[in-house]
């Protein structure tokens, strides 16, 4: 029972680590690429959580909603940047920051006057119902297993996207020197656009995903968000490849702290305190993960290669 | 000896914060002095982040740690004081207090070291790093008093009764006001005279270029150590009049919101202005007030207007009054 337990334990935690990674990577690759600190990553998530809960609404089919979260997402994050961000690249990080708390504000409380401050929620498809059942006898639910599976998939496009194609040459070129590419001709303004609508496309994504989880409702996106940075200060800002590993420390740290902590407290003392004790540390485990890591790498584990 | 406008107009802008109270008295309105104080509370706060953010340029996103940790040493030492039970450290303990003085002290000490932890950690690292690493050790804060039950957890803690300053009656609210009013104006000249000192030009110099500070021979870690502890203390002091003000500490003075608030509060008034605070706390209460008496979705328009300021009106109000700093 306990090691059944145990991985059932550890998959929440792949699975959470797979959703923040969706998160991480288009929060780390907007700023590795345009230099850019965006606090409103958070809110494209929620906008893919709404699209995608009020399309398989209206037409029934998760997967439908599924499409129109990318699309949402995308677009909300295209529009975004045409209008707000693009202004802000050659801005200290300061005016950053403020310009995307003001963006959360502006998209908090549009959300909340389209569509009022109760939940939505969203079903999980037929076709991903059921469960799985594990080594040792228990089951697990098919579902998760699938945002899994979503997460690694995306995770070696991504990677193909970024080595193989031409956008993602002109993606690493961007990193490594801007004035160069635009030098020698490419539309860097274009490739700015495309970079924050993928980014904001995975966040809607990973908002679709966990919508189907938990409830989908305004402000969801802000706890995402701070473990998304978490994450990607662990794994070193500008490295998609940081942003993986991160994410899987994060979630899997995050889910098994909560577990095993309280038992392991409970070894030292009563019960009811170590759940208390237990419970606490482990709310703050992932946090003095990331101090541990600053201290030891204060650029985090994958340092971007920059200059 | 010339004043500068921009000491004439913080100046100006201290006296008419110290009128409000007192034509709502005399117009019949008392409750606008609830407003005034919390102006005031919300200006000391930012205060204390302006020590950081303006004069060292550390944009720290997690000053809510700070505030949160004062209203918390606030709350708990009043239900303490007020129980009659002793708070219980295991080795030893403390008698609970409902006085504001020793409540002051213990907050201040409390987010100095607070402040002392998260900084020495997070100056290790620059930028957006530094950001988000404030951030996110608030938020660390911000989970562990919802996950810690004894202080009332995600609910919150009361204040049964506004705590006392001896020789004053703080229930009377112009009287609350003035305590307030005047740890705010000591917080000014604080800032003013670190400002102004060899330290506050080694803070500056940091902020504006790192090597050559270095180079002449001083750490700029520790001096942006030093700053931000002062900085963590201040917004913890104003934590605990906040607690005071509202007689109730929850997990939300903690949280990254608050933090963005006290940033707000700054960029509104004017970065590393003396009075950069006391503008923008007095123009964000009443947007707050006014536009949250006109509709429920205020925030909505609060974010447009930030939009604005930041992409079209950098200085703030004090910066639109006094024009640009010489130098910055």
């Amino acid at each position: 029972m306990q090691t059944a337990l145990f991985i059932e334990q550890m998959l929440n935690g792949l699975q959470l680590g797979v959703m923040l990674f969706l998160m991480a990577a288009g929060l780390t690759l907007i700023f590795g690429v345009m230099g850019l600190i965006n606090l409103a990553h958070g809110s494209l998530y929620m906008v893919g959580a709404f699209a995608c809960a009020s399309a398989a609404a209206a037409t029934g089919s998760f997967w439908a909603g599924l499409a129109a979260s990318l699309a949402a997402a995308a677009a909300a994050g295209a529009i975004v940047e045409i209008l707000v961000i693009r202004r802000l690249y050659r801005r200290d990080h300061l005016d950053q920051v403020l310009a995307t708390f003001a963006l959360i504000l502006i998209f908090s409380e549009g959300t909340r006057w389209l569509f009022g401050s109760f939940p939505l929620y969203l079903d999980i498809p037929p076709l991903l119902q059921g469960t799985v059942s594990l080594p040792g006898g228990s089951r697990y639910q098919l579902y998760r297993l699938a945002i899994i599976g979503v997460g690694i998939a995306v995770a070696v496009a991504l990677f193909l996207l970024i080595a193989k194609t031409r956008l993602g040459m002109r993606i690493r070129a961007g990193e490594s020197d801007r004035e160069m590419i635009g030098a020698l001709g490419v539309d860097i303004r274009t490739l700015y656009t495309l970079v924050f609508a993928l980014g904001a496309a995975l966040a809607g994504l990973a908002g679709a995903l966990v919508g189907a989880l938990q409830s989908v409702q305004v402000g969801m996106g802000e706890p995402v968000l701070i473990l998304a940075f978490v994450v990607i200060v662990i794994g070193g800002i500008g490295s998609i490849k940081g942003a993986l590993v991160g994410a899987v420390i994060v979630g899997v740290t995050d889910t098994m702290g909560r577990f095993l902590l309280p038992q392991l407290f409970g070894l030292l003392m009563p019960p009811s305190q170590a759940g208390l004790v237990g419970g606490a540390l482990a709310s703050m485990l992932i946090y003095i993960v990331m101090a541990v890591v600053l201290a030891v790498k204060p650029q985090g584990l994958f340092p971007a290669a920059k200059g | 000896m010339t004043i500068s406008r921009e000491t004439a107009v913080g100046i100006g802008l201290v006296l008419i914060l110290l009128a409000i109270p007192y034509a709502a008295i005399e117009l019949g309105k008392p409750f606008y002095v609830t407003l005034a104080t919390r102006m005031a509370i919300l200006a000391l706060a930012a205060v204390g982040l302006n020590l950081a953010l303006g004069l060292g340029g550390l944009v720290s996103f997690g000053h809510a740690a700070f505030f949160g940790i004062g209203g918390y040493a606030a709350g708990i030492l009043a239900s303490h004081g007020f129980s009659g039970q002793p708070l219980d450290f295991g080795l030893f303990s403390l008698p609970g207090t409902t006085m504001m003085p020793a409540i002051w002290v213990v907050a201040v000490a409390a987010g100095g070291l607070l402040a002392a932890v998260i900084g020495a950690i997070s100056l290790r690292t620059s930028g957006v790093y530094f950001i988000m690493i404030t951030l996110a050790f608030a938020q660390m804060t911000y989970y562990f008093a919802i996950s810690w039950p004894a202080y009332g957890g995600e609910d919150g803690l009361s204040i049964t009764l506004r705590n006392a300053f001896p020789g004053v009656n703080t229930l009377v609210p112009i009287n609350f006001f003035l305590i307030c009013y005047g740890l705010l104006a000591a917080a000014l000249v604080l800032f003013a005279l670190t400002r102004d000192s060899r330290f506050g030009a080694a803070l500056q110099a940091a902020r504006q270029n790192e090597v050559r500070v270095a180079t002449v021979g001083i750490a700029p870690y520790r001096i942006r150590l030093a700053a931000f502890v002062i900085s963590g203390m201040v917004t913890a002091l104003a934590g605990a009049l906040y607690a005071d003000l509202n007689r109730f500490v929850s997990p939300s003075m903690l949280s990254w919101h608050m933090s963005g608030e006290l940033i707000v509060l700054i960029i509104l008034g004017g970065v590393g202005r003396l009075a950069g605070p006391v503008a923008g706390a007095m123009l964000f209460v009443l947007f707050e007030f006014l536009l949250g008496g006109l509709t429920e979705r205020w925030q909505f328009f609060l974010g447009l207007a930030l939009l604005g300021v930041v992409l079209f009106a950098r200085g703030g109000l004090v910066g639109l009054l006094v024009g640009r700093p010489r130098h910055g």
